[in-house]
């Protein structure tokens, strides 16, 4: 088991490769530890200003830092973001390592948290979205093809209805609904009083009501 | 999809600025180091209080054990901070302050009683409890400033929580340099307006020391969202 794989698991101590016995666990185990040791002595060296072992250090770091973040979830190439950040991390909060505690559970505590950070950047900006069809799939919000000559057959009908209204009600259609005149501009245009008008307008709609409706019945069959 | 040659940079540049560095002190030591900061604050104010009432007050039990509550409050949550600024240390420390902060509480609490059982006892005026907000306020700021300033030598990875943690440290410590210039015992206002004086201190702490902590720690990931967006 390398160490970045037990680093992954998250037990590097408890590290212990599938069907294997309690002999074959030990050096799998010693294996683990002893280059947590080397992770620990590297550190301290960097503390003491030893550049070849922080170089050799933040190399191995590497790889380890790529496991524990897809273990936390992060994926493609925000992985490098994390591992970038992570490195930073490690060298701005290198004083507050202690050589006298494991190495792994204080990188790991750094890396999750960069982790972290960077899924939640990720998820706060916008994406693209892989869809091909999209385009061709989405719905047109402009009228369809047919919308004009039904329109037009429409208002045709509407006319010809009202044509053949008798002349008291078209005219109080046309003033009343067409022209939307109140009803005194309607009175004082047509000299007939407001009470014939309005009782010449709901004639007026309930025979257009009438006829439209039988002509959509009669145009539906 | 990974990039080694970027990484292979960044050890590189990192290598470079390498230089010696002094290892922190375990967040024993520190806090430690804080709280003698607070008890010498504590001793150059001391010569200013009236410290016959003071042994008076001090013989009241619950008065007494309030103080006691706020001083260990004061180190558990200063521990607490410390640890919680370290890569690597259990978040349970957070938890620490919770028993001291109970007793004194509970117990400042219980002292409100006193206005019912004890009719004679000495109770606050508006005037003076003002006078303890702003004793408060002024001796939290001084604190606090030192406080964040030792936590930023570490990386808190939790800002907002180291900063919360020390404020609440920073407050109980200001309560407990308030006993010796309390002139009253303790009344549910008394305690409203320490509660608020607290509130507000950890409250500054954790918006405030929590920006200030977290700029202490370089992202590069973060740097370069921020160019890519429009």
């Amino acid at each position: 088991m390398s160490l970045a794989q037990a680093a992954h698991s998250g037990r590097l101590r408890q590290a212990r490769p599938a069907n294997s016995g309690s002999i074959a666990t030990m050096p799998a185990r010693s294996m683990a530890s002893s280059g947590e040791e080397s992770l620990s002595a590297s550190m301290q060296a960097a503390q003491n200003g030893d550049a070849a072992s922080y170089r050799a250090l933040l190399r191995d770091c590497v790889p380890i830092i790529s496991a524990m973040a897809r273990s936390k979830g992060v994926q493609g190439t925000t992985i490098d973001d994390v591992v970038q950040d992570t490195l930073l991390t490690i060298h701005r909060a290198r004083a507050s390592y202690d050589p006298a505690r494991p190495f792994l559970p204080w990188l790991r505590a750094i890396t999750h948290r960069r982790a972290i950070d960077v899924l939640r950047q990720g998820s706060r900006r916008p994406r693209e979205v892989h869809d091909p069809i999209a385009y061709e799939a989405r719905a047109d919000d402009a009228p369809l093809p047919g919308h004009d000559l039904d329109d037009r057959d429409r208002r045709r009908a509407v006319v010809q209805a009202v044509a053949h209204l008798p002349p008291g009600q078209r005219e109080a259609i046309e003033h009343i609904a067409l022209r939307e005149l109140s009803l005194d501009e309607a009175s004082l245009l047509t000299g007939r009083t407001k009470i014939a008008l309005k009782v010449n307008f709901h004639r007026a709609l309930k025979a257009l009501r009438a006829s439209l409706s039988s002509s959509k019945e009669g145009s539906d069959v | 999809m990974s990039d080694p040659a970027s990484h292979e940079r960044l050890v590189e540049e990192l290598t470079r600025s390498l230089a010696p560095i002094r290892r922190l002190p375990g967040p024993g030591w520190r806090a430690f180091a804080w709280v003698s900061a607070v008890l010498g604050l504590g001793a150059l104010l001391l010569p200013l209080s009236d410290a016959a009432a003071l042994q008076a007050r001090l013989g009241v039990p619950d008065l007494r054990y309030a103080a006691l509550g706020a001083m260990l409050t004061s180190g558990a949550a200063a521990f607490a901070a410390f640890q919680s600024s370290v890569p690597g240390r259990s978040r349970a420390w957070a938890l620490l302050p919770i028993p001291p902060l109970v007793l004194w509480l509970g117990v400042s609490g219980l002292g409100c009683l006193r206005a019912r059982l004890a009719p004679a006892s000495n109770l606050a005026e508006t005037g003076e409890m003002r006078g303890c907000f702003v004793f408060l306020m002024a001796v939290s700021l001084p604190l606090s400033v030192l406080l964040v300033m030792m936590l930023r030598r570490a990386c808190p990875l939790n800002p907002s929580l180291t900063a919360a943690l020390g404020g609440l440290a920073v407050a109980a410590a200001a309560a407990a340099l308030l006993v010796p210039f309390h002139p009253h015992d303790a009344t549910a206002t008394d305690l409203a307006v320490h509660l608020v004086a607290v509130l507000i201190v950890v409250g500054l702490n954790g918006l405030l020391g929590g920006r200030f902590l977290e700029g202490t720690i370089g992202r590069r990931s973060a740097a370069r969202a921020a160019d890519a967006d429009p």
